[in-house]
C-alpha cells in the first residue's frame, strides 16, 4: 500500500513536471513563438475575448507577473482549455485531440499488445533453443528492423502493398467516402482494414525489444537449479519452458514495458503522418507544419498523460504479479 | 536507443579487458574479440569515410539543381534525381555528415549529462539521490520524442534557430534519463567497493573519487550507453527532420524523406526517392545496435549463442576450476 502511494506520488509530480515544461518552454524559446502564433491567428477572426484568452494562455502580457501567468494556465488547463488551433480554425485544440485520440490509442495498444505477445513467444523460444541456427539468425534481422525508422518502415510498406499490390488502402482511418462512422459492420470492417498496415508497422519496429530482453533473461533463468531439478523430474519440456523458465523471466519485460511504451507511441505518430491516419501525431504534424504551437503544445501533453496513465497501470499489473514489491521487501 | 532492452547488469570493464586480452588488450583487441562489434565499427567507419570524402565520392554539388525533374537511377546519377532535379547520391553521401554529427554531438553530451546524474546522484546518496533520481524518473517516463518535437518546434519559430545544431540540442535534453539510470544502477554497487573505501579513508576529494575511481570501472557501461544514445539520437534526428523541424534546405537523410513525403513520390513511384536516405539510417543504426549487443555479451558472455558441445566443454573447465579451489 505505501509502495503503491509512493507510486502514485511519482506519478503526479511527472505530470506536474510535463504541466510546467508546457509552461515554460514556449517562454525561454528565442524568437517568442506566443508572438509569432499570435499574429498568425490575428490574421484570421477572433474576438478581443479570445485574444486576451490566448495572450493569459502564453503569457505574453509582460504587465501580468509570472506566477500568475503560471496560475492561471493551471486554470485554463483544468477547465479543459488548450487554445484555439489556428491549423484548424476555428477549432478548440481540445475537441480537435478529442477526436484524434481514440485512433492513436486503439492504434497503440493493439500494436503493443500483438508485439509484446508474439516477441515474448519468439524471445522464449530462441532462448529455449539456445545455439540453434534461429537463435543465431532471428536476433540480429530483428535488430537491423528496429533499426529502420518507423516512418520508413510505413513508407516502404505503403509503396509495396498499398500502392504496388492494392491489398491495402494508402490512407486515413477508415473509408471516408462510403461508410458512415458508428457500431456497424462495414465502418469496423474498414477501420480494421485501414488499421492493418500501420499496426505491423509498429509491431516489426518494436518486436526485437520485447524478444531480446525475453531471451537474455530466460537464458538467464534457464540456468537456474529449480530449472534443472524440473528436468530432472522428467516434466514434460513444454511445461518445463512455459511454467517453471518463461514465468519467472517475464518480469524484465514488464518492467521495461515504460520504456518501450514511450518508443511505440513515437513510432505511431510518425507512422500515423505516413498514413493520414487521424491520430495525435497527424495532428501533431500539422501543427508542426503551420507553426501552431498551441496544437503542438496540447498533442504532447495529451500523449504524456496518456503514457503516464499506461505506465501506472503496467506497474499495477506488476505488484500484482511479483508479490516481493507487494510486501514492500 | 531503439534497441533498449539489452540488459545491461554486471557489465564490468575489467572483465571485458580481460577476455580481449588473448589479443592484446587494446581498443583494437576489443573490436576483434567479438564479431558483432567488428562488423558494427566497421560499418559505421564505412559511413564516416562516406561522409568526410563526399567531395572525393561526387562531382555535385547535393543542393545545386543539375537535371530537369526526377530521373529514375542511371549510370551518370546511380541513385536517380530529386523531384528538384538534384543528385541523390550526392545528397546521401553529404546528408551523411548531418546525420553523424548530430547523432555524435547529441551523444556525446548525453553521455556527459549521464555520467553527471548517474554517478553523482548514486555516489552521495540520500536526498542528493532523492532529488536526482526523482529528475532522471521523470524523464525516462515523459515520451522523448514528442517533448523533443515539442522543443524543436517551438524553437523554429526563430528561423536562425532551424538548423542541425538545435536539433542535437533538442535530442541531447530529452535522451539523457536512459542512460543516467543505468550508470546510477552500476555506481550504487561500486560504490560499496573497497578501492572506494580505501580512497575515502585516504581523504581523496568526493569528486576525484567519482571521476578518477569510479568512473574509470564503467568504461564499457558509458561505450554501451553511448552507442545506445547514439542510435537514439540519428533516429531521432531523421523523424525531427522528416517532420520539416531541420533546415529543410540543405541535403540530409531526413530532409531527403522530408521531401519525398511532401511530393508523395510514393503513389507515383519514384522508388529512388526515398530507399536510399531510409536504408543508410537502418542500416547505421543496426550497425550501432549490434555494436551494443556485442559489448553486452563480452560482458555478460552467457547471452551469446554458442554451439552446445562449446557450452558444456566450457562448463566442464569451469567446474574443474571449481574443484580445485575447493579442494
Amino acid at each position: 500500500m505505501r509502495y503503491l502511494l509512493r507510486r502514485t506520488g511519482f506519478y503526479l509530480v511527472a505530470l506536474w513536471a510535463a504541466v510546467t515544461f508546457n509552461f515554460i518552454i514556449p517562454r525561454l524559446m528565442p524568437g517568442d513563438p506566443a508572438e509569432a502564433y499570435i499574429a498568425k491567428l490575428q490574421t484570421q477572426q477572433v474576438t478581443r475575448a479570445q485574444l486576451a484568452a490566448i495572450r493569459a494562455e502564453f503569457g505574453v502580457n509582460p504587465d501580468v507577473p509570472i506566477w500568475k501567468q503560471y496560475f492561471d494556465y493551471l486554470s485554463a488547463l483544468l477547465h479543459g482549455q488548450l487554445g484555439i488551433a489556428t491549423s484548424q480554425f476555428p477549432s478548440q485544440v481540445s475537441d480537435i485531440l478529442r477526436q484524434s485520440l481514440p485512433w492513436t490509442i486503439g492504434l497503440v495498444g493493439a500494436s503493443v499488445i500483438l508485439s509484446f505477445l508474439i516477441g515474448t513467444l519468439v524471445g522464449m523460444v530462441i532462448a529455449w533453443r539456445r545455439g540453434s541456427w534461429y537463435d543465431t539468425a532471428v536476433p540480429p534481422i530483428l535488430t537491423f528492423l528496429s533499426a529502420v525508422p518507423y516512418f520508413w518502415m510505413a513508407l516502404a510498406l505503403v509503396y509495396v502493398f498499398a500502392v504496388g499490390l492494392n491489398w491495402f488502402p494508402t490512407d486515413s482511418g477508415y473509408d471516408v467516402f462510403n461508410v458512415t462512422p458508428g457500431w456497424n459492420i462495414d465502418f469496423i470492417t474498414s477501420v480494421i482494414q485501414h488499421a492493418i498496415l500501420p499496426v505491423i508497422t509498429l509491431v516489426i519496429g518494436s518486436l526485437a525489444g520485447w524478444v531480446l530482453t525475453m531471451r537474455n533473461t530466460m537464458v538467464t533463468t534457464l540456468a537456474e537449479d529449480y530449472v534443472v531439478m524440473a528436468q530432472a523430474k522428467g516434466l514434460p519440456e513444454r511445461r518445463v519452458m512455459f511454467n517453471y523458465a518463461a514465468r519467472n523471466a517475464i518480469l524484465p519485460s514488464i518492467t521495461s514495458f515504460s520504456i518501450s511504451l514511450g518508443l511505440v507511441v513515437s513510432g505511431a505518430l510518425l507512422t500515423e503522418i505516413v498514413f493520414n491516419y487521424p491520430g495525435i501525431g497527424f495532428a501533431l504534424f500539422k501543427g508542426v507544419q503551420s507553426d501552431d504551437y498551441a496544437m503542438v503544445e496540447g498533442c504532447f501533453l495529451v500523449i504524456a498523460l496518456a503514457v503516464l496513465i499506461a505506465n501506472f497501470l503496467s506497474e499495477l499489473v506488476y505488484v500484482f504479479l511479483d508479490p516481493r514489491v507487494r510486501q514492500g521487501s | 536507443m531503439q534497441v533498449t532492452n539489452l540488459t545491461h547488469q554486471n557489465i564490468d570493464s575489467s572483465s571485458i579487458l580481460d577476455r580481449a586480452k588473448g589479443r592484446g588488450s587494446s581498443i583494437l583487441g576489443i573490436i576483434t574479440s567479438n564479431p558483432k562489434i567488428a562488423i558494427g565499427v566497421g560499418v559505421v567507419a564505412f559511413f564516416v569515410l562516406i561522409a568526410l570524402a563526399a567531395p572525393l565520392l561526387t562531382p555535385y554539388d547535393p543542393n545545386a539543381t543539375i537535371v530537369t525533374g526526377s530521373l529514375p537511377p542511371s549510370p551518370i546519377h546511380i541513385f536517380g534525381t530529386t523531384g528538384l532535379g538534384q543528385d541523390m547520391f550526392a545528397q546521401i553521401v553529404y546528408g551523411a555528415r548531418v546525420s553523424l554529427t548530430v547523432g555524435f554531438v547529441a551523444a556525446i553530451g548525453s553521455t556527459a549529462l549521464q555520467v553527471l546524474f548517474g554517478l553523482t546522484s548514486a555516489y552521495f546518496g540520500s536526498l542528493v539521490d532523492e532529488v536526482l533520481s526523482l529528475l532522471i524518473n521523470v524523464f525516462l517516463v515523459l515520451p522523448g520524442l514528442p517533448l523533443a518535437i515539442v522543443l524543436a518546434s517551438l524553437a523554429s519559430a526563430n528561423a536562425a534557430s532551424k538548423n542541425e545544431f538545435v536539433i542535437a540540442l533538442v535530442l541531447l535534453f530529452t535522451s539523457w534519463s536512459y542512460g543516467a539510470r543505468v550508470l546510477r544502477a552500476q555506481t550504487l554497487s561500486l560504490r560499496e567497493r573497497e578501492y572506494v573505501a580505501a580512497a575515502r579513508a585516504i581523504g581523496e576529494s568526493s569528486l576525484r573519487i567519482i571521476f578518477a575511481e569510479i568512473l574509470p570501472n564503467e568504461v564499457a557501461l558509458v561505450a554501451s550507453t553511448f552507442v545506445g544514445t547514439f542510435v537514439y539520437a540519428v533516429g531521432a534526428e531523421v523523424a525531427l527532420e522528416f517532420l520539416g523541424l531541420g533546415d529543410t534546405s540543405k541535403a540530409s537523410w531526413g530532409v531527403i524523406l522530408y521531401w519525398a513525403q511532401n511530393n508523395a513520390v510514393l503513389i507515383v513511384g519514384k522508388w529512388w526517392q526515398f530507399v536510399p536516405a531510409g536504408l543508410c539510417v537502418a542500416v547505421l543504426c543496426a550497425s550501432l545496435a549490434f555494436i551494443n549487443i556485442g559489448i553486452d555479451e563480452l560482458a555478460n558472455p552467457r547471452l551469446r549463442s554458442e554451439k552446445m558441445a562449446k557450452v558444456l566443454k566450457r562448463k566442464k573447465d569451469i567446474e574443474g576450476v571449481l574443484d580445485e579451489h575447493h579442494q
